[in-house]
């Protein structure tokens, strides 16, 4: 099986996309980079290189360069989907999402249920997020919470290459607005991705450690810590289930339910804030369903309720890190009520 | 001069590069003998106990329990009394400094799946060992070609050997036809086609016998001899809970007891072979096909192709080999057949009977093999 970056996964399905349905165009700042210039044509095929290539495969006409206006071409997008294209738009961090948020959450997400059914928005807005690659404040947060809370939206936060390609694949056949988060860190990591192309269905979670002691919920880039720590309580006999939600909406609550009350001990690990969390949406979820299988209160690893800090180290303190999920474990294990 | 055979960790599957040697079933001054359980190796795909390759006096274990350590690497030395241990510790250490500098040669030139062309569809098939009449292994329903994980790289020892996946299934492409096991057939025939095989004897498993019992039954001068391990064909009842479950579950929890009802030692469903088959079963168009072919099969709930009446006039040599606790065809299917048909029913083996019981399973073939040649 060949391996692929979370880079290359996400190109290679957003070309094979591209082959199968030509209803599928890209459009955002720089995703080719150089139109309407004399210079360098792809010159940068995505700020950090995703979208490379695509361009001179597909062409100008499918693979826009955007104004630097969000409202614009996010609002452009979103019409382009209701009258029967599938774009695929970036949206370059996910902190600029103020200023084209009305088009998102007042007019994609409402098409469907305001016309009664007879609009589809299929609509995907690529967005990066996260800490951790010492871009300050305003492009290292992990928003997907606030698309979370709006009904009508779609929200994926692939964990690897493997899931990036799948849900990628998935969002773009979805027929509703799907917002898929991409962590910044991680596009250099490889996992084992197949050629041909395949879709992982949203709404149902991924076990990827499964142990008796505790349940560790996490998604995106947490996941690989939540394994990581898995792997290493496991030669100390203490038994890790790890849980990949995959998609925040739709919520796979049965498999979150199941697990929790198999271990009756729960982590749930969120790189964003904590309030208003996915953190805190499970951890109260679990709460209300299953608190009879508790054996210890629900243990919340999240940042700090603070903006992302400038300065590497504070930077680094501030991420979830295995240290802090491993802690996270062994005190709901020690509870004793 | 007095032999010392080596047991190395062996390779598993084509991702295998590492194993965990989980227990010891033998301990040092003991005898085993080939094909007794010798120890449990866990990869990241499966756990199953390793059968001895060989027959000897266990001398030496240089591989302690829940230690992981890669393919080819030296786990044991059996050997006769009269050696003495100054013998096995040269050898141990010639054979350990001379596979730091061949394992990664080796495992450079491990076998590769690969496509050929055949019948318009793209199949993906692994060959492996060179010579003789080649044998042609037929996976079953929902199955792919490292289902032969246990079986090909030691039946390649003497032989030219082919894996292949069947349309719909692992990386071939995903149009199955009509989804009959005569449309199933003709992919096989056309397969060997392509790789220019006039004759070949055919293993086939579960829904892949029936496939492998049909091309015996319509092209009886491609087929040298037939192996059919657990086959469909032979009568009406097919567990459908199984069928069913395989198609519905699209998450590993739920998989995965779907999957034990296929072996009757549920630890060897891993993790990770769940995860391969839910990945298998996302490929674009690999659901559809395996629904059409289920329907095809299976429809009503009953196989719809048999063809015990035909046995008794096959032209191949036949052979049956079924699991005794086989929780999804039933090994009563194996009763009533005809005298010349030789049945073996292993016990402590459910569907799976090629990867529970391989080293028995290996044997037979090879011994089937041997007298279907000297008949000619």
């Amino acid at each position: 099986m060949p391996k692929k970056t979370y880079r290359q996964a996400i190109n290679e399905a957003l070309r094979q996309e591209m082959e199968r349905d030509p209803r599928v165009i890209l459009m955002g700042e720089d995703v080719a980079g150089g139109m309407g210039s004399p210079g360098e044509d792809d010159a940068w095929g995505g700020p950090l290189g995703v979208t490379k290539g695509l361009m001179p495969r597909f062409g100008r006409e499918r693979v826009l360069d955007t104004p630097i206006s969000e409202s614009a071409f996010i609002g452009a997008a979103v019409g382009a989907a209701a009258t029967g294209l599938r774009p695929v738009a970036e949206l370059m961090f996910v902190d600029f999402f103020g200023v084209c948020f009305d088009q998102i959450f007042n007019q994609a997400a409402k098409f469907r249920y305001m016309f009664g059914g007879k609009a589809v928005t299929p609509v995907v807005i690529r967005t990066m997020y996260g800490a951790g690659f010492r871009a300050a404040s305003q492009h290292s947060q992990c928003l997907y919470p606030i698309f979370t809370h709006i009904p009508g939206l779609k929200v994926a936060l692939p964990s690897n290459a493997y899931e990036a390609k799948g849900l990628l694949i998935q969002a773009i056949r979805d027929d509703d607005p799907v917002i898929f988060f991409e962590h910044k860190a991680m596009y250099d990591e490889e996992a084992d991705v197949p050629d041909d192309p395949y879709t992982i269905p949203f709404g149902e979670a991924n076990v990827t450690r499964e142990g008796e002691d505790v349940t560790v919920i996490a998604m995106g880039r947490m996941v690989n810590f939540a394994n990581q720590v898995a792997d290493k309580l496991a030669k100390e006999k203490i038994g890790v289930t790890v849980v990949d939600i995959r998609t925040t909406s739709p919520l796979d609550t049965e498999t979150i339910l199941e697990t929790a009350s198999e271990t009756g001990r729960v982590v749930v690990v969120d790189e964003a804030h904590p309030r208003c969390s996915m953190a805190s949406d499970i951890a109260a979820l679990v709460a209300q369903e299953r608190f009879a299988d508790l054996k210890a209160p629900v243990k919340m690893v999240t940042a700090p309720h603070a903006p992302v800090p400038f300065s590497p180290a504070l930077e680094d303190l501030y991420i979830p890190s295995p240290a802090k999920i491993e802690a996270a474990v062994r005190e709901v294990l020690a509870f004793k009520g | 001069m007095a032999e010392i055979t080596p047991v190395v960790m062996p390779k598993w599957g084509l991702a295998m590069q590492e194993g965990l040697l989980a227990a010891w079933h033998v301990a040092p001054g003991e005898r085993i003998e080939k094909g007794r359980e010798l120890c449990d190796i866990e990869t990241s795909k499966i756990a199953n106990v390793f059968e001895s390759p060989a027959s000897g006096l266990l001398r030496r274990i240089l591989v302690e329990p829940g230690t992981t350590v890669p393919v080819g690497k030296l786990l044991a030395v059996l050997a006769e009394p009269e050696v003495p241990d100054s013998a096995i510790d040269a050898y141990v250490a010639e054979f350990e400094a001379r596979f730091a500098s061949e394992a990664a040669a080796a495992a450079a030139s491990a076998p590769q799946p690969r496509f050929v062309e055949a019948g318009g569809r793209k199949i993906r098939i692994l060959e492996m060992g060179e010579g003789g009449v080649p044998l042609l292994f037929v996976h079953g329903f929902g199955g792919d070609l490292e289902n032969w994980m246990f079986n090909q790289a030691e039946l390649a020892s003497a032989r030219r050997t082919i894996a292949l996946d069947l349309p719909g299934h692992g990386g071939s492409s995903k149009d199955p036809g009509d989804g009959t096991v005569p449309a199933l057939a003709e992919a096989v025939a056309a397969t060997m086609h392509a790789l220019a095989i006039d004759r070949a004897h055919l293993v086939g498993h579960s829904l892949g016998g029936a496939i492998a019992l049909h091309l015996a039954l319509e092209r009886p001068q491609r087929v040298a001899s037939l192996t059919l391990l657990a086959p469909a064909g032979l009568g009406p009842e097919i567990a459908m809970d199984y069928i069913e479950g395989f198609l519905a579950q699209s998450r590993a929890r739920k998989l995965r007891p779907v999957l034990e009802t296929l072996v009757h030692d549920p630890a060897l469903v891993t993790a990770e072979m769940v995860e391969n088959v839910l990945r298998a079963k996302r490929m674009d168009g690999a659901q559809a096909a395996l629904e059409a072919i289920a329907r095809a099969c299976f429809g009503g709930g009953r196989q719809r192709w048999q063809a015990r009446d035909r046995l008794a006039g096959l032209g191949p040599p036949v052979q049956v080999i079924w699991g005794e606790q086989d929780r999804i065809v039933p090994v009563a299917h194996a009763l009533g057949l005809p005298a010349a048909i030789p049945v073996h029913r292993l016990a402590g083996a459910g569907h799976l009977v090629h990867m529970e019981k391989a080293a028995e399973v290996n044997a037979l073939i090879e011994r089937f093999l041997a007298r279907a040649a000297a008949v000619g």
